[in-house]
């Protein structure tokens, strides 16, 4: 959770709130924050960490693994609407990419913007073209977009 | 709820669903159907409460209380783990 911690500000600046969900209780959370994670973030996690014991939340997230009693890596993003716009669910050894994640944040935040109207291929980053679906696109994708740009 | 004491219950997260249509016809109080949702791109979010830690304080997280904003939901295996 440090690495989500260390790129909070720029979530923040992106309008973007952050929780984290484990199966350990808050003053669980409390010592770990306290006594390893202030030591690789400054000031120590600056968003909610949640505790869910029973697993109630990871269940309703499709997360919870019932053998070994633990969350699965799960990454949601939730738009304004309380929608969820792009789920992500590892097994424990792989950690998250989090630069992808605001990748991700911001396309979705371009796509709301344009109320629907543009899309981002693969691959986009800010400041890219994006593409805007229509009659005029179907066949000509090509021509405004290569999968090696 | 963070001047709320701390007592040794294990608390945990919840999940909130909907609350049951008011039933004048039956005098008992029917239970609270338990629905079990499960999370799908392009569909509401569950809603749900939980304890939390939040910069040296204990409170209490209502997702729906923050919709309105983007939202990062971030499900780890556990504290104290190495990745």
């Amino acid at each position: 959770m440090s690495a989500v911690a260390d790129k909070y500000q720029e979530l923040k600046d992106l309008g973007c709130e952050v929780f984290s969900v484990s199966v350990d209780s808050h003053f669980v959370h409390k010592m770990w924050n306290d006594h390893e994670l202030t030591k690789m973030v400054d000031g120590g996690i600056p968003f909610h960490m949640l505790s869910d014991q029973a697993g109630n939340i990871g269940r309703a997230y499709g997360v919870y693994d019932e053998n070994q009693g633990i969350e699965l890596r799960g990454r949601f993003i939730i738009d304004p609407d309380g929608v969820i716009q792009a789920m992500e669910v590892l097994t424990p050894p792989v950690g998250r990419r989090i630069a992808e994640t605001i990748r991700q944040v911001q396309a979705f935040q371009v796509v709301r913007a344009s109320g629907g109207a543009e899309a981002t291929p693969a691959g986009w980053m800010p400041g890219d073209p994006v593409l805007k679906p229509g009659p005029g696109l179907v066949g000509n994708v090509w021509k405004e977009w290569k999968p090696n740009e | 709820m963070a001047d709320q004491p701390e007592g040794c219950a294990r608390v945990t997260g919840a999940v909130l669903g909907e609350a049951p249509m008011a039933d004048e016809s039956s005098p008992t109080p029917q239970p609270i159907k338990e629905e079990i949702m499960t999370a799908q791109v392009g569909q509401k979010a569950p809603d749900f409460n939980a304890p939390a830690y939040y910069k040296g304080s204990f409170t209490n997280v209502q997702l729906s209380d923050h919709f309105g904003k983007w939202l990062l939901l971030c499900f780890y295996p556990g504290d104290f783990t190495f990745v």
